[in-house]
């Protein structure tokens, strides 16, 4: 923008080598970056891109494991790259600070807020203890923390994520420095928390013509933070220019993809109301060891060959819901119907025939593929544990299931999980699921590890599995965007009760329950005046 | 705090019920010991009539079960009994000899905490240079060699050859402070030798395994310098396991000090207790045993509610 003032930041073929295996492999492969006075520069691409790795760089950082091989990065004349540690220490915290993905862990769980807050003025000899504190209110209090006089004096542990984050913002403006590096900050929170946060960050910067690097995967978010974007994918910069410019009219094919991501979507089926459903939930409560309910009076129909997608908030009761269903939390009163019989409450109390009908899916395919497994025997295991099948049987059948999931077998078969990427691990798991012939699959947030691209494959193979097989899926997200695309009917869940549910174009269609209403227009949008608009008009709504 | 409060009557309750069986195990242990306090006492050439008559004066002709009631009894009642031996009360007997173990302990614990805490630090912050080596194995090699060596060893240096200080550490109940101190200090240093390396090297992995911690990286990213990184955010968030560490290794300067008081002449429980093995005077031996069954119970109720006071997470809940 021709407001912003002379360059702050400047990287010229900037290199960056990662460890993998006892080996240095190139990860960034020379990027070129300048980033004006107050001007916001969004780093976008999926993950192994390169982009945190490339915003710390521009603190003279690079993480354990990594190293920055070649190229200059200057910050406002000073050339990090051979600045000694102790000239990099006094830049950090006061001109270049960080704000983490995730407050809560960055947070150290020792120390109050206010402690933490005041350590990096105080310890750089930039304010005193007690200006240090007034300014903690005071920067707070502008970042709209709930009791910003006292807030402080709590550990992190007792904040929500939500506020953590912003803290951790007020943290970094405590110097307030020239430029702040924003490393996925609204990444791990809801879609509703998530737009305060945005509102908050978007609002500092600008009163303290803070410059930034705002590093995410989720471009509806960049559109709305960044006054120019950068695309980055596998080390390389794939497009660089102005954000209005490059939303409206992208012009690497890449770009364009990732742009398209949010559209696909599932065409609408008709639904037979009449016929009894493969799994009905009635009336379940449930608690973790007696203690406060996290379901109240939950019921959800679930028909044959259809998704019902569950969504909420974190902490809604979603996954605890899955649980239920599965045995794993036996629920205080309901039950769980199949195909109109009570199955037994708990899962030791079923029957195999019982559990081989209902299968799961996790969110995390790392950790629930055992690493020391070849996929022969990870696929296998279901194919003999529930149909008794053996020898060349179950090497065919395996091999067949690697077919359906799109993973060519001979390459595959005799593979580890850490031989694969993350969108094939979670793959292996759906085939492991399908391995069991279950009318009933659960998916556990299945595609919020993925990036968007990966994510939006497996949705599509769910789908095309599901034409062929006549599955059920119980689609458990806290993506609307991924509810758009697979679900035929939604359930939407709010502290532990169904708020709205029916089949997917009634609830997405106004009129809403309230709390729908706010989740869907929570959703970022591409429109860079997106979120100005909804605030104004939150706003006005609230006058 | 009610949660502190609860969990400190937990706790007492278990360390009772442990007491019990400790002094039902240790009982039987003692009776399934050959021979017995009279034979002892009198020698292989006494009559058995003598013997017999003995035992009936010491109350060892009745059935086990009968005594070891009446010990508890007693016991339960604050009364410890009288040493078979001599006839003592074991109260009086114990007291001054636990003075003294519990002296000795201090000042071992005195030197080898801090030590071991600063070393840990140290060789976190500086952690596979030339001093972290050094320390890791000389500290190795000082817990490897068996306690009476490192004892021998030191006599033979700082005593035999330099002259500094007494091989024998026969303190007396009218010493004044610095001189029981001084006696006291190669016995101390063989303690710490014994037990530094594994408070030392527990500090150095517990901080060292904090390292990769997001917050840590954060710190960094604030621009902290080295040492306030490890002191300030990794040391805090590490006690836990540290404090455990150091909870063993004072319980072990309390009940594992037998063979250094042996080889130092030092008069404290551990002697007292072996003495009384070899002249099987069952009262003194339980009295003993339980005193240091005791002090372990206690010095792990401690570690736990260390580990609630230190933890932000336990003490402020939500």
């Amino acid at each position: 923008m021709s407001t912003k003032g002379d360059i702050l930041l400047s990287m010229r073929g900037l290199r960056i080598e990662g460890q993998s295996d006892e080996q240095w492999q190139e990860i960034v492969h020379g990027i070129d970056l300048d980033l004006h006075r107050g001007e916001v520069m969004g780093l976008i691409g999926e993950s192994g891109a390169g982009k945190s790795t490339i915003g710390l760089a521009a603190m003279g950082y690079a993480r354990p494991g990594c190293r920055i091989t070649g190229g200059e990065i200057t910050f406002d004349g000073i050339d990090l790259r051979t600045s000694s540690e102790d000239e990099l220490r006094s830049l950090r915290g006061v001109r270049i600070s960080y704000v983490a993905q995730s407050a809560a862990a960055s947070f150290n769980p020792a120390h109050r807020l206010i402690d933490q807050f005041s350590e990096t003025p105080v310890q750089h000899g930039v304010k005193s203890r007690a200006e240090a504190e007034e300014d903690a209110r005071v920067l707070f209090r502008r970042l709209k923390l709930p009791f910003p006089d006292t807030i402080g004096n709590r550990y992190p542990h007792q904040v929500s994520g939500g506020q953590l984050q912003r803290a951790m913002t007020a943290m970094a403006m405590s110097c307030r420095p020239d430029l702040i590096i924003f490393d996925e900050p609204t990444t791990a929170l809801d879609v509703t928390t998530q737009i305060e946060v945005l509102a908050a960050i978007k609002d500092v910067v600008k009163e303290f013509n803070t410059a930034a690097i705002y590093v995410t995967h989720d471009l509806a978010v960049v559109a709305q933070m960044a006054d120019r974007i950068m695309v980055l994918r596998h080390g390389n910069m794939i497009e660089e220019g102005v954000a209005r410019e490059m939303l409206a009219n992208p012009k690497d094919p890449y770009t364009r993809d990732l742009l398209a991501v949010r559209t696909y979507a599932k065409d609408d089926v008709d639904l037979i109301p009449h016929e009894t459903p493969l799994l009905k939930v009635e009336n379940v409560t449930a608690s973790y060891g007696g203690g406060v309910k996290v379901l109240h009076d939950v019921s959800v129909q679930i028909p044959r060959g259809r998704t019902v997608a569950v969504v909420g908030e974190s902490g809604s009761g979603k996954s605890t819901l899955a649980r239920a269903i599965t045995g794993l939390l036996p629920p205080e009163s309901g039950r769980v119907m199949y195909e109109g019989e009570p199955l037994p409450v708990a899962l030791e109390q079923r029957g195999r025939e019982q559990l081989r009908r209902m299968q799961m899916i996790y969110q995390m395919p790392d950790t629930a593929l055992n690493p020391r497994q070849r996929i022969r025997e990870i696929i296998g295991r279901p194919l003999s544990f529930y149909l008794d099948l053996h020898g060349a049987k179950k090497e065919a059948r395996v091999r067949e299931l690697l077919e359906m999931i799109e993973m060519n077998p001979d390459e595959y078969i005799d593979r580890l999980p850490g031989e694969l990427s993350g969108g094939q691990k979670q793959r292996i798991c759906i085939a492991r699921a399908l391995a069991a012939e279950p009318d009933l699959i659960i998916c556990d947030e299945v595609t919020s590890a993925l990036d968007q691209l990966v994510a939006e494959e497996i949705l599509k193979l769910l789908q095309r599995l599901q034409d062929e097989v006549n599955v059920s899926y119980l689609f458990i997200t806290h993506d609307l965007a991924t509810v758009r695309a697979i679900a035929d009917e939604i359930v939407v869940m709010l502290q532990g009760r169904v708020v709205e549910q029916g089949p997917k174009e009634e609830v997405l269609t106004p009129p809403h329950h309230e709390y729908t209403d706010l989740l869907l227009s929570s959703v970022p949008e591409m429109d860079p005046d997106w979120l100005d608009r909804l605030l104004a008009e939150r706003q006005l709504a609230k006058t | 705090m009610p949660q502190l409060v609860k969990m400190v009557a937990q706790r007492l309750a278990l360390g009772l019920l442990t007491l019990f069986v400790v002094s039902l195990i240790i009982f039987l242990g003692v009776e399934l010991l050959p021979g017995d306090l009279t034979q002892a006492i009198l020698g292989q050439a006494a009559t058995p009539e003598t013997v017999a008559a003995f035992r009936r004066e010491l109350g060892l002709d009745l059935p086990p079960h009968t005594r070891y009631l009446e010990w508890l009894g007693d016991i339960v009642q604050g009364d410890l009994g009288r040493s078979l031996a001599n006839g003592r009360e074991i109260s009086e007997l114990i007291s001054w000899r636990l003075y003294n173990t519990l002296f000795l302990a201090a000042i071992a614990a005195v030197i080898a905490v801090p030590l071991a805490l600063v070393l840990g630090v140290m060789a976190a912050l500086y952690r596979n240079s030339l001093f972290d080596r050094i320390v890791n194995v000389s500290t190795l090699t000082s817990i490897s060699f068996p306690e009476f060596f490192v004892a021998y060893i030191l006599i033979l240096f700082l005593s035999v050859n330099a002259g500094w200080f007494p091989s024998i550490s026969n303190v007396g109940s009218e010493m004044p402070f610095w001189d029981r101190v001084y006696r006291c200090i190669l016995p101390a240093l063989t303690l710490t030798l014994v037990v530094v390396a594994h408070m030392m090297r527990m500090t150095r992995a517990a901080i060292i395994n904090l390292l990769a911690s997001p917050y840590i990286e954060m710190a960094n990213l604030k621009g902290l310098s080295r040492t306030r990184i490890i002191v300030r955010h990794a040391l805090p968030n590490a006690l836990a396991p540290i404090i455990n560490v150091i909870v063993i290794n004072l319980a072990y300067l309390v009940v594992g000090v037998v063979v250094v008081e042996v080889v130092f002449v030092y008069p404290g429980m551990g002697q007292l207790l072996v003495d009384s093995v070899s002249k099987r005077d069952i009262p003194v031996v339980q009295s003993t045993s339980m005193f240091f069954a005791g002090a372990f119970v206690l010095l792990n109720l401690l570690a736990d509610m260390l580990a609630i006071v230190t933890n932000p997470r336990l003490l402020h809940p939500k």
